[in-house]
């Protein structure tokens, strides 16, 4: 390299650096667990965000400043949650946050986010509970629990004509959240369950619990939890000659629910309830190309957490990066997204539920059931 | 019936893995008074090191039950046998002269530097291996059946010859015979020209080869696992190990086999929900009435 090169580099990067000083970032915060057990959720969290940051960078950012990313890991465990959402709000000075994931970490780190003033939109936390403490700055780009439930009670009670249904959770918010909520649906419907019971997260023997719904002679299980103990639950039911047909919610909407259960011959059957597809919508069309052109699939709750960060950066680009005004102007607003027009009632819902069944086939992926 | 019957089948393949991992804890109780906090996430390294030897024999294109298993078997000992005589060479060696707190705080930084290590150089992601041994052998009983699959047929066959070829080799061999003189006095048998650091290291072997054993089974079996997956095994296993009267060997098999036994029956019959509950309930109640466990020796105070 001749020295004339490398004075032009020199005075590029000094450029550079002076444009980054001369505007201030906008720092929003990407919170899920990054880590643990449930760490392929975060993943698809981060790909999300990264890239619709990195797409509404390309396009001149926020008002011309730029979104900066912070990562911040919850695990999924409450405590980890309350800490990292005060990291955020005090030492990053955040202004939105895309997150949590588990509806456990969720609801105590909304009230942080409230008390600091920080739109808070979470891709997937889909427990009642969350927009139900009525905070002004909560939002969700995903349905919501007693709305995933009515759609797989009424599957279970129309489609499926069950009688049979054992109930089994994961003593967690989302998982007994869920659970009770579909149980509810499904005594409504005159059914009542033959069996419901809790398993500890983070067991991997279940056989004790399935040799008592096999005692029971369930027609169908439903389970509210994670993919992490879905897996092993799945397994062990088939291994022990059980039939019955297993049915979950969007937490196992990952392809490492077929890695956990063994097999894809384990997983051929399984319903599971989540939003129409996310990759549906013509206006995700090219954000869905640029993400397979790059060797990665939007899988599960990708374009969610897109979705997320759109709506958190149309409420601050229109309200002069006012988070308080802008939870105030989304409630109004329709926001245009990856997943198509989003609405939200008061209470920071969406205004349209739309969840589907889905069923896993043999090879491990996952299909709408028409 | 079948269902009480399929409840004991559920229990004592639970036990006997359970028990496998206990033998670590109370080994090492008894040799050097101290607790191994990072046992089960010894446990938990083997569970990774299974997966590998499985990928590293599928890749050489060995594709039948009994050499994978074999392979595995031994590839995973050697490597957490390794394992294990490193954790007791950095992070306990150092601090046999200490006092007893200053081992323990080592082994609780031990295991979370297992962890941390793990997750970092593997990834957080829930990881699973393949099945390789499917099928079952199913007895009807009445209306219905019971069953045990031919994994935890190899499971508890596995676990009973791990148990019994460790037994010997502490009751009949020159090595147990160190063992036990130096887990009676060691000064004593330092003295009498017993060189017992190298006695001690062989206890962390064995009790990290008793784990990589649990390890591959129960991997094998149930497939799936994480860098976390330690922590819940290994807090059931040293329950075990106390219910069984830690320091004894025959006792970390026995409480293996009742804490198992018990988790199984009682959330087969009355409810899954409380069933850690139950077991916890169950060695409180034991230690209420024998304070040093079921086949434990009350230890007496030397002057």
């Amino acid at each position: 390299m001749s020295n004339a090169v490398i004075r032009k580099t020199l005075i590029s990067l000094a450029v550079a650096g002076a444009a980054t000083l001369a505007q201030a970032d906008v720092v929003i915060g990407v919170a899920g667990p990054h880590t643990g057990a449930y760490a392929a959720f975060g993943e698809q969290l981060w790909k999300g965000a990264e890239k619709a940051a990195m797409d509404i960078n390309a396009a001149g950012g926020i008002n011309g400043e730029m979104i900066k990313l912070v990562k911040a890991d919850d695990a999924c465990e409450p405590k980890q949650a309350v800490s990292i959402a005060n990291r955020l709000v005090d030492s990053d000075d955040a202004l939105a946050v895309v997150g949590h994931f588990c509806s456990s970490s969720s609801i105590p780190a909304s009230k942080i986010y409230e008390e600091a003033g920080v739109i808070m939109v979470t891709p997937a936390s889909t427990n009642p509970t969350l927009t139900d403490q009525g905070l002004p700055n909560v939002f969700r780009v995903c349905g919501r629990d007693d709305q995933q439930g009515d759609v797989a009670a009424s599957y279970i009670v129309d489609k499926l004509n069950a009688k049979r249904v054992a109930v089994i959770h994961d003593k967690d918010t989302y998982g007994k959240g869920l659970a009770d909520a579909m149980k509810a649906t499904l005594n409504s419907y005159g059914v009542k369950e033959v069996m419901y019971e809790g398993l500890t997260r983070g067991e991997k023997d279940f056989n004790a619990l399935i040799t008592k719904i096999r005692s029971v002679d369930a027609d169908v299980v439903y389970f509210g939890g994670l993919h992490s103990e879905a897996g092993p639950l799945v397994r062990q039911l088939r291994e022990q000659g059980s039939k019955a047909i297993f049915i979950s919610g969007d937490g196992i909407v990952s392809d490492e629910f077929v890695s956990v259960a063994g097999s894809p011959e384990y997983v051929d059957g399984v319903l599971m309830t989540f939003g129409a597809p996310p990759t549906s919508y013509p206006s995700g069309k090219k954000v869905i190309q640029e993400f397979r052109d790059s060797g990665y699939e939007p899988e599960g709750y990708t374009l969610y957490s897109y979705t997320a960060m759109q709506v958190a950066v149309a409420a601050l680009a229109n309200n002069n990066l006012d988070p308080i005004k802008g939870a105030e102007w989304l409630k109004s607003h329709s926001i245009d997204t990856v997943m198509g027009k989003k609405d939200f009632d008061d209470k920071g819902d969406l205004t349209v539920s739309d969840y589907v069944m889905y069923e896993w086939d043999g090879q491990g992926k996952y299909n709408v059931v028409e | 019936m079948d269902i009480v019957l399929q409840q004991l089948v559920n229990g004592l393949t639970l036990g006997s893995v359970y028990g496998l991992i206990a033998i670590g804890y109370t080994m090492v109780y008894g040799i050097i008074g101290m607790i191994n906090f990072a046992h089960g996430d010894v446990y938990m390294v083997s569970a990774y090191i299974t997966a590998i030897a499985i990928a590293i024999l599928t890749f050489f294109g060995i594709e039948s039950f009994p050499i994978i298993i074999v392979g595995t078997l031994f590839l995973t000992v050697a490597v957490t046998g390794a394992y294990g005589w490193v954790i007791e060479r950095i992070a306990y060696r150092p601090l046999r002269s200490s006092s007893r707190l200053a081992v323990l705080i080592s082994a609780i930084g031990m295991s979370l530097i297992l962890q941390n290590y793990v997750q970092l150089s593997q990834g957080a992601n829930q990881q699973g291996v393949p099945t390789l041994l499917t099928g079952a052998i199913r007895f009807s009983v009445g209306d219905g059946f019971v069953q045990i699959t031919y994994m935890k047929l190899f499971i508890l066959f596995v676990s009973l010859l791990g148990m019994g070829i460790l037994t010997y080799v502490i009751q009949k061999t020159k090595l147990g015979r160190m063992c036990r003189a130096t887990q009676q006095d060691r000064k004593m048998a330092s003295i009498l020209g017993i060189d017992t650091d190298k006695v001690i290291s062989t206890v962390f072997v064995i009790g990290a080869v008793m784990a990589a054993l649990a390890g591959v089974l129960v991997t094998l079996d149930y497939g799936a696992f994480d860098f976390y997956v330690g922590f819940i095994i290994g807090i059931k296993a040293f329950t075990a190990a106390v219910l069984g009267g830690i320091g004894s060997l025959p006792g970390a098999m026995l409480g293996g086999l009742i804490l198992g036994l018990s988790e199984a029956l009682f959330a087969g019959l009355i409810s899954s929900d409380y069933k850690d509950v139950f077991s916890f309930s169950l060695l409180v109640l034991i230690l209420i009435i024998r304070p040093s466990g079921l086949l434990g020796k009350p230890e007496v105070e030397k002057v």
